[in-house]
């Protein structure tokens, strides 16, 4: 019976220890239910982002770049298909056996083998490796033939950027290739954009519109697994090309530009006296933009360097030239805005000119005889020039030249290798070379020589603003979302003011105290093109549809010597690098002038052999354009 | 004595079949083809390896839980220090010549499958201490004697099992002895000194503790300290779970599970996927289930006659409830990792054989209920 009591007991003690547990058994099971209830009801949301951010994985295609397109919508910056050879790792049967069918196929370096190599040690076995970023059409043909030999190869086709008119818009365009670190750091857009294998504008407007250019990334979402491998596609975004841009500019005429400078170094621009549309602007000798796209190879490369006509300077933008005779416009309208001179005015050219002891000399050696300032202009005196300069004094000249936009950039800061140039006065002289000014200096000043820099652009603009009777012209390159018509500009512009697209106002855009100045300066411009004797006579044309005003200019690149100077060398016996440059700066037609241009010839000789007859046969094709441009200023308009 | 046994044994076979419990064969037999099912899972929705092995475990197992259920309870009481010596030997025999994986010796070589001693330790502990408890008189209970007697049960598998190193099986089989200790009349007292004592040298055993443990423990405290390495198993089971939402993103469609993101989905994270794809609604009944298996053996434990069937019911339904609670709160995030797997569901030979046997043994104790156990 004890032992039955005990066990009875023991029995009690067990059951009712039980049913303690057995309570703590179900505010345990409780509680796990409400853990449950908080992950999966409470907090669902959150974890169900979660396992989507974990399974779901964007990748991002490279975008498409936005066109662009001269004024009459030519795509001048477009995409071309290209294709690319791909390869697969894990789809590979035999790497190394595939790798020596490819090398023969497309006569791969080993270089680029072992290049490959290190890709495939670097990559995922299910990312691709790209062998070949271009292959030709043949070679594209080629590896299609033999594709059933090659398992794991993907031929792809893919965009790219291309110029179609090669080497024609280089210094405008630039060029695109792959970003560097830092340029990807730089720029937001790029680094939230960037993709491998991505190009961006390294130079020229393709660099400073990157951001309207760019286009937005296509992006495939792919469900992958825990190792980042994809198992199936979910969705595809398309991207969108980046933004449309249209140039003021003209293909015809800037691929006459080239033409007419083929083989020099120098640079055209032709400009829109009203709307200053720049409608051309080209620099020589220019390369071929196409060749940076896929990596240049170091020879092509080491030839566009070591070119002595140095074709990676723009010199539109950053070329600095003395502007020799060309200056003299501006002289002229400076003595006579400010009553130094009048029509009647007249000096004695002797061929030279004494001062302080120290000799000028006019280009004519024998001198001009008496002239005054249509003769001077048109026969470029310098004696004269000299002499105005002297009673006109360099503070007010430059004041003149200013205006005008010497000294100034162009087309502010749409290239950052645009350069500004310079006009000297008294005071820059003392602060920068903390020197006094001394008269002499004047003297040269007056004929474009000493420290005067010029681009040929600001010539361009210089010449633009006589043109149209004095008033401010805004240039630009690119069309832009409220363009004013021809007509429009012309008129406002007539009246005084111009609409200041950027500011909406109207500004007051006269140059000039007295408008009968310009007139005086235009006509002399003309005789010295179309009057005999006048230094640009041969390259002038008759037909008034056509007839243009112009200046000639020839400006030393060393100064002359008086050996030099009495043995009167011709162009050939001067070594090229001591040859004058040509220069000259023209408006047309005379009657209702529509468009400035101006010219450089690097080492030409003189301005009337070498870079007047330039003007000669471009100014008929640039007028003969003018109706067909006129026609397409309502041509879409795209905004930037 | 004997003679009364004998007679007292003589159940027909057909009584057995009659006399077992068959809401718990019935939960036991769902949960089985539910494990089949959520491997099938696992294995991306094919039957591939681990879902041939999980179901031939099962197609063997299952019968024996029923042979083991046929031998008298008093069979199982009569073997049941015999048996814990034998593991006892096994965790010996394994400690010298185990098999040796990711850092660890707990298995032996059976050439029809792995053997992992300290699994079978779960049931042989509660067996035994079942036995001495039963044997005992509950006035000797809190004797000097006897606790020594039982702590050094409980600690020898323990100290084997530890060294493996398998932190979480020695705690579920220490776990699994102290309720026996509990149930079978110990102190109170005891209980509350040695849970304080284990709280004040708390900071000196986990000095012990092995860097990677230390690490679990972190990680467990703050798993976004270390998302790809430590926190990274217990973070991506959350979202798992978490994601599964109220019904769960449907039968082989968890994300998180076949595209590789859960670790160890085929063993500890099991639930995991399970509550991924089938939610709260599926979670909740899986719960259910369990908890219908727990109250199913502690009705056969209360119902039994004698003591020993009644503390190793109470002892094994207490057991199988840790299992679950120490594995759900591991991938919950309320506990740090160990290495516990869900009773049944999870893949593993051992501790699917452990399971089965206990289940045996129960369903022993209800075909002789009635059984007296001197």
């Amino acid at each position: 019976m004890i032992k039955s009591n005990s066990g009875i007991r023991k029995t009690d003690v067990i059951n009712r220890r039980m049913f303690i547990i057995g309570s703590a058994k179900i505010v345990v099971f409780v509680g796990i239910v409400a853990r449950l209830f908080s992950l999966q009801i409470n907090e669902n949301k959150k974890y169900l982002t979660l396992s989507d951010k974990n399974r779901i994985r964007e990748w991002k295609l490279p975008p498409t770049r936005g066109n662009i397109v001269d004024y009459f919508g030519n795509v001048i910056a477009g995409n071309l298909k290209v294709y690319q050879l791909h390869i697969i790792p894990e789809q590979v049967e035999n790497f190394n056996y595939l790798l020596v069918r490819l090398k023969n196929l497309l006569n791969l370096s080993d270089k680029r083998i072992a290049r490959i190599n290190k890709l495939k040690a670097e990559l995922k076995p299910w990312d691709s490796i790209i062998v070949s970023e271009n292959l030709s059409w043949s070679q594209f043909v080629k590896i299609n033939n033999y594709l059933y030999d090659l398992v794991g190869v993907k031929p792809v086709m893919t965009i790219s950027r291309n110029y179609p008119f090669n080497d024609v818009y280089t210094h405008v365009l630039g060029y695109v290739s792959q970003p560097n670190e830092q340029e990807i750091l730089e720029n937001e857009i790029i680094q939230e954009r960037f993709v491998p294998g991505m190009k961006i504008g390294k130079l020229g407007l393709e660099k400073r519109l990157e951001n309207h250019l760019i286009g937005t990334n296509a992006i495939q979402r792919y469900e992958v697994n825990a190792y980042g491998k994809r198992i199936n596609q979910l969705e595809h975004q398309k991207g969108e090309q980046g933004s449309k841009i249209r140039l003021t500019v003209d293909t015809e005429i800037q691929k006459a530009c080239g033409k007419l400078l083929n083989e020099k170094a120098g640079s055209i621009s032709v400009m829109d006296i009203y709307t200053g549309d720049i409608i051309a602007m080209y620099s020589s000798p220019s390369y071929n933009p196409n060749l940076f796209l896929f990596g240049i190879s170091q020879d092509e490369w080491q030839l566009i360097r070591n070119n002595p006509l140095k074709p990676l300077i723009n010199k539109t933008l950053s070329g600095l030239y003395s502007p020799g005779s060309t200056i003299k416009p501006i002289v002229a309208l400076s003595a006579l805005e400010n009553k130094v001179i009048d029509t009647k005015f007249k000096v004695k050219c002797t061929g030279k000119m004494e001062l302080y002891g120290q000799t000028f000399h006019c280009w004519k050696e024998k001198g001009h005889g008496w002239v005054s300032l249509k003769n001077a202009m048109k026969q470029s005196c310098d004696t004269y020039f000299y002499e105005v300069a002297r009673l006109l004094g360099v503070d007010r000249l430059k004041i003149t030249a200013e205006k005008f936009g010497l000294g100034k950039k162009v087309l502010g800061d749409y290239f950052d290798n645009e350069k500004k140039g310079l006009f000297p006065n008294t005071k820059w002289k003392k602060n920068n070379l903390g020197k006094g000014w001394v008269l002499g200096e004047t003297l040269i000043t007056g004929i474009g020589q000493g420290y005067t820099q010029t681009t040929p652009l600001q010539l361009c603009m210089m010449t633009a603003q006589i043109a149209n009777g004095g008033f401010a012209v805004k240039p630009k390159i690119i069309v832009d979302s409220n363009p004013i018509s021809y007509e429009d500009a012309k008129q406002s512009m007539e009246s005084g003011l111009l609409f200041d697209t950027d500011s909406e106002e109207l500004l007051d855009k006269k140059l000039f105290k007295n408008q009968r100045n310009i007139k005086i300066v235009q006509e002399a411009m003309f005789a010295s093109t179309n009057e005999r004797f006048g230094t640009s006579y041969k390259s002038r044309i008759d037909d008034p549809k056509y007839q243009f005003a112009g200046k000639t200019g020839t400006a030393q690149v060393k100064r002359i010597s008086k050996r030099e100077r009495e043995l009167d060398l011709e162009l050939e016996q001067i070594p090229y690098k001591d040859r004058d440059h040509a220069l000259y700066v023209a408006y047309g037609p005379y009657v209702n002038p529509r468009y400035a241009l101006s010219i450089i010839v690097e080492h030409g000789g003189s301005g009337s052999k070498a870079a007047a007859p330039i003007a000669k046969k471009l100014f008929k094709l640039i007028i003969d354009r003018h109706d067909l441009r006129n026609k397409q200023s309502n041509f879409e308009r795209i905004t930037v | 004595m004997f003679q009364h046994d004998r007679l007292s044994n003589e159940i027909t076979l057909f009584q057995k079949i009659k006399n077992l419990d068959y809401i718990l064969l019935i939960s036991v037999i769902l949960l089985s083809v539910l494990s089949v099912f959520v491997m099938y899972s696992t294995d991306g929705g094919e039957i591939l390896f681990h879902t041939k092995n999980h179901f031939v475990k099962l197609a063997v197992f299952f019968p024996l839980m029923i042979f083991v259920a046929f031998f008298n309870i008093k069979f199982w009481h009569n073997f049941s220090y015999i048996i814990y010596l034998i593991v006892i030997f096994l965790l010996i025999y394994v400690s010298f010549f185990g098999i040796k994986s990711s850092g660890s010796q707990r298995w032996m070589d059976l050439y029809l499958f792995v053997l992992q001693p300290s699994e079978l330790m779960k049931v042989a502990i509660i067996m035994c201490l079942a036995k001495y408890f039963h044997r005992i008189k509950i006035e000797n209970v809190n004797s000097f004697t006897s606790i020594t007697i039982v702590l050094s049960i409980i600690i020898i598998p323990i100290i084997f099992v530890i060294s493996q190193p398998d932190l979480g099986t020695s705690i579920l089989i220490a776990l699994s002895g102290l309720i026996i200790l509990w149930l079978g009349g110990m102190k109170i007292k005891y209980f509350i000194y040695s849970f304080i004592t284990f709280l004040i040298s708390l900071p000196f055993i986990i000095s012990f503790l092995k860097p990677y443990q230390k690490l679990r423990i972190l990680t467990f405290l703050d798993p976004d300290r270390d998302p790809l390495g430590a926190g990274y198993q217990i973070i991506q089971s959350k979202i798992a779970i978490g994601s599964g939402g109220l019904n769960g993103k449907g039968f082989l469609k968890g994300t998180q599970s076949y595209l590789d993101f859960l670790p160890e989905k085929h063993t500890d994270f099991i639930f995991t996927l399970f509550s991924e794809e089938f939610g709260f609604i599926g979670s909740v009944g899986l719960l259910i289930l369990y908890s219908i298996i727990i109250f199913r053996i502690l009705r056969i434990g209360a119902i039994s006659r004698s003591n020993f069937a009644r503390l190793f019911c109470f002892g094994y339904a207490f057991a199988i409830f840790i299992y679950i609670v120490v594995n759900l709160s591991m991938v919950l995030g309320l506990l740090p990792i160990v290495g516990s797997p869900l009773p049944i569901l999870s893949y593993g030979g051992s501790s699917m054989l452990a399971t089965m046997i206990g289940f045996g043994i129960v369903l022993s104790a209800k075909i002789n209920h009635k059984q007296m156990i001197a």
